[in-house]
């Protein structure tokens, strides 16, 4: 029984549980004169639940393990059938067995041996599909039979549905903690793993970066080298080239637009600002690889100087436009909330309103400020698409803007985009360099919402 | 001026401080300019990053078509009929009738070589377009007929004048030959300007002037699905939860803390996340959305959850309490009265984050949602790719043809989301109440 089928089978028991529940409520509480608990809709609610949530817990869990048992299934029986296989022979022939069952290859490309793990794998599927069938219908069938005990007049079914329902809300809380720690094992985990093969050191201070493992052992340059110096360098290239164009546009235009501005000017220039925001990043990286940089390629050369046209520049620019509404709509809050009587205070003295703002308005609000471009350089640091499409893969470490850079980011997208295997030193780096970011952006969060606390003057 | 004003008796004293004065209003000025000035950048960028994108596309929207006399040969045609006769299916040479009609126009090219670079005028679309035809009326099979075929994308670029016939043969993509073949055909009004319907209706293809949206759409679609039928119920349960419910502990606390700080993680971390546990632990299928719409959900759960909860702090407690008052339960006083007065402002939160998921690229990246994917998908599990990532790879692609293209996608998704976040505007300003 396919997953839909099954899925549609369990969404009508859930229907007729909750139709029938309702319907037997009724009919039990005409034949006695006792005031009824809860209302039917709390009892029928309450039976459909009994009829479906554990199998769809059952189903579930069945759905997303089952893949893995399969697999140890079909590599047992390979093994059986081809003898000792190396790990990689091993991922290739099961590849191939799949992708045969599937329908996907010509048989006549494909081996005996293959064609028969083929059958068995699928015979396995109908198996598991079968089990997974009866097994889930089962048990809501025993749900509904057990549920339907419990309909009786004085039962308490809405505090039931209530302790249900408070229940879900909390698990689905939970979900946000179980996000984080998935985030934080899968990364951890693998991070271990390249750090058995790449010691730490190298990986934290080495200034060479070139990933390629060689696939026969006698290649020339056969070890890859993972020192993440240029990348580090090349990111903080970026995020500053990004963050000169994005602070002072930024908060000037939030100063201009909450101190200068009329209404009527704010009302249409602020929400234009925020249209930045809101274009997704690819558009942001084929605006920086096919017109800024061509622009400055030709520019520089007209000048007389070599601009690459993958140079850091061209992505640090485009970077800190994307960051400008971000930086100008947290500025333009903070520089709200410094009290009007303030700037009162400064009038009275006799300053002008630029004598206002940068001594008076900027200080009080000097922390928000702080923690906003905080806030935007780990924005910065986190963006990838725009240097995956305008900055360069080659690690240079090089202190000059014109030249190609590349990023932590682009090169995690270079390491996992394409084939790849688990096991290599190549793959796990990604996450290496991955459980780093999620570091240094979980630190600058943590520090912009510090200085927040700790230096916001209170005003009331 | 009161007594402590400039002293008339002094006047160095005076010429000084009007000086000082002038001094700090030009500052003024000047400050004032700076403020003016970044805001007129920041829309100026705006301004021409629209127009430079929107100005590159307009040549994608349409094709130049080549109409042929094709003749259908009846002998060479196979009629597939169902039970009742009618023609399910027709297969045949179309290429070679398309090869036919061209060296019919042109008998004086013999040489294969030569025949080979008449070819290229056409592009690969041109047998389906024949194809087509044939299809959806079978009587044309024996005859010849005028069918509009699709010009290669270089003969196209030449007739959009994007690439410039004045240039010398060895520099410009196009040969002087293949320029005298095409004014022929110029000449004889057999060239047109059409809408390029192959933009929306193809999936994508090597082939600049072939390669379309449908497929990237249909994806999109897809994830969008799954991520709002995850993230929506998910992110309204938590937030009603840590709103209304909550007891104020430690781990309810734990829980805030976290869903802040999940606000800011970088995508591409949620895509390691998807690729390690979704895809490699769990094996489910690569390049899936059912995959990229999960990995999605858990990245917008956030934004949902925050504007949930802006949404039900703002229902005035005098509701609950009037509730509360005529003997409703906790529950029924959420699912009854806060939350459907707090809807429009949660559908508004849930409208704009979906609109962030579907500009998102860099987590479908590591979960192989950038494959190169002809066929549209059908459903959650069949491989598919998503507008942004087919963005990402016609821009990659070296052809000329894949500029307009790729800008013509970025129209197509900037549309989208202005669409969907006028639509959230829309929610707001039309539900949203008062208190």
């Amino acid at each position: 029984m396919t997953l839909n089928f099954l899925v549609i089978c369990l969404i009508s028991l859930g229907v007729y549980s909750f139709l029938f529940g309702r319907y037997r409520i009724r009919k039990v509480t005409q034949q006695v004169s006792v005031k009824q608990h809860s209302r039917d809709v709390y009892h029928a609610t309450f039976l459909a639940a009994c009829a479906t949530i554990v199998p769809l817990i059952v189903l579930i869990v069945w759905s997303s393990l089952s893949p893995l048992v399969l697999n140890g299934l079909l590599e047992v029986q390979l093994q059986n059938m081809v003898g000792a296989a190396t790990v990689g022979e091993m991922g290739v022939l099961i590849a191939q067995t799949k992708a045969f069952s599937a329908g996907l290859l010509n048989p006549a490309f494909v081996s005996d041996d293959v064609k028969q793990a083929a059958s068995y794998y699928e015979s396995l599927q109908a198996a598991s599909d079968t089990g997974r069938a009866l097994l889930v219908l089962a048990i809501g069938l025993v749900g509904l039979a057990f549920g339907s005990r419990f309909l009786t007049v004085r039962f308490t079914a809405r505090h039931w549905v209530e302790r249900l329902a408070t229940w879900l809300m909390i698990g689905a809380s939970v979900i946000a903690i179980l996000t984080t720690i998935g985030i934080v094992l899968s990364l951890v985990f693998e991070t271990i793993r390249f750090f058995d093969s790449v010691s730490v050191t190298e990986f934290l201070f080495g200034l060479h970066w070139s990933p390629q493992i060689a696939i026969r052992a006698d290649q020339a340059g056969s070890s890859g080298s993972f020192g993440a110096i240029p990348l580090f360098a090349g990111t903080l290239m970026i995020t500053l080239i990004a963050m000169v164009v994005a602070v002072p546009v930024g908060l000037m235009s939030a100063i201009y637009l909450s101190e200068y501005a009329t209404p009527r000017l704010r009302n249409i220039a602020k929400p234009t600002i925020e249209v930045l925001a809101g274009i997704p990043t690819v558009v942001y990286g084929f605006f920086a690889a096919l017109v800024l940089a061509p622009l400055l390629r030709d520019g520089g050369s007209d000048i007389g100087l070599t601009v690459s046209s993958e140079s850091a520049l061209a992505a640090g620019l485009v970077m800190g436009t994307m960051i400008i509404p971000f930086i100008s709509s947290l500025s333009d809050d903070v520089i709200n909330a410094v009290p009007q009587n303030l700037r009162d205070g400064a009038a009275a003295l006799g300053a002008t309103r630029s004598e206002t703002i940068t001594q008076v308005v900027l200080p009080a609000a000097l922390p928000g400020i702080v923690s906003a471009v905080l806030l935007a350089i780990s924005r910065a640091i986190g963006e990838t698409m725009i240097v995956v499409m305008a900055a360069g893969v080659a690690a240079n470490l090089t202190a000059n803007p014109f030249e190609s850079v590349t990023t932590v980011t682009v090169q995690i997208v270079m390491l996992l985009v394409g084939d790849q295997e688990f096991d290599s030193a190549k793959t796990l780096a990604a996450f290496a360099l991955g459980l780093l970011l999620f570091i240094i952006t979980l630190g600058l969060n943590i520090l912009a919402l510090y200085v927040v606390n700790k230096y916001r003057e209170q005003y009331d | 001026m009161t007594d402590r004003g400039p002293q008339k008796n002094d006047p160095i004293r005076a010429a000084r401080q009007a000086q000082r004065l002038k001094k700090r209003y030009r500052k003024e000025r000047r400050f004032r300019a700076f403020g003016m000035s970044a805001v007129l950048l920041a829309t100026g960028i705006l301004a021409f990053l629209m127009t430079s994108i929107v100005y590159t596309s307009i040549p994608a929207f349409t094709h130049h078509n080549l109409t042929l006399d094709v003749t259908i040969i009846a002998e060479e045609v196979d009629i597939l009929r169902d039970d009742q006769g009618l023609v399910t299916n027709v297969d045949a040479n179309w290429l070679g009738f398309v090869r036919t009609a061209l060296r019919d126009s042109f008998p004086e090219v013999t040489s294969r070589r030569d025949k080979r670079d008449l070819y290229k005028l056409l592009s690969i679309g041109a047998p389906d377009a024949v194809r087509d035809a044939v299809q959806a009326d079978p009587n044309l099979i024996g005859q010849t007929i005028q069918v509009r075929l699709p010009l290669s994308d270089d003969i196209d670029l030449v007739m959009k004048g994007l690439i410039d016939r004045n240039l010398p043969e060895t520099d410009r993509l196009v040969s002087d030959r293949e320029l005298a073949w095409l004014d022929k055909f110029i000449a004889e009004q057999r060239v047109s300007e059409n809408f390029a319907i192959q933009l929306f209706a193809n999936g994508d293809s090597r082939e600049p002037e072939m390669a379309g949206l449908k497929g990237a759409l249909m994806g999109s679609l897809l994830t969008m699905l799954v991520t709002l039928l995850i993230s929506f119920p998910l992110g309204v349960l938590a937030a009603v939860y840590l709103q209304e419910m909550a007891p104020k502990n430690r781990l309810t606390q734990i829980i805030e803390v976290n869903i802040n700080n999940l606000a800011a993680v970088p995508s591409i971390v949620f895509g390691l996340l998807g690729l390690a546990v979704f895809i490699s632990f769990f094996q489910l299928p690569r390049s899936a959305p059912l995959v990229g719409g999960m990995v999605l959900a858990l990245m917008t759960l956030p934004t949902i959850i925050i504007a949930t909860r802006a949404s039900l702090a703002s229902v005035p407690p005098s509701i609950r309490q009037a509730a509360m008052g005529v003997g409703a339960s906790r529950l029924q006083v959420i699912m009854h009265h806060v939350l459907p007065l707090a809807m429009p402002g949660i559908l508004t939160g849930t409208i704009i984050g979906l609109a962030q998921a579907a500009g998102e690229t860099a987590p479908l990246l590591m979960i192989g949602m950038m494959a190169f994917i002809v066929d549209t998908p059908t459903d959650v599990t069949s491989k598919a790719t998503v507008l942004p990532a087919q963005i990402y790879m016609w821009a990659n692609n070296p052809e000329r043809a894949f500029v307009a293209r790729t800008s013509a996608g970025i129209v197509v998704l900037l549309s989208f989301l202005l669409l969907v976040n006028g639509l959230a505007i829309y929610f707001r300003k039309r539900f949203e109440k008062r208190w």
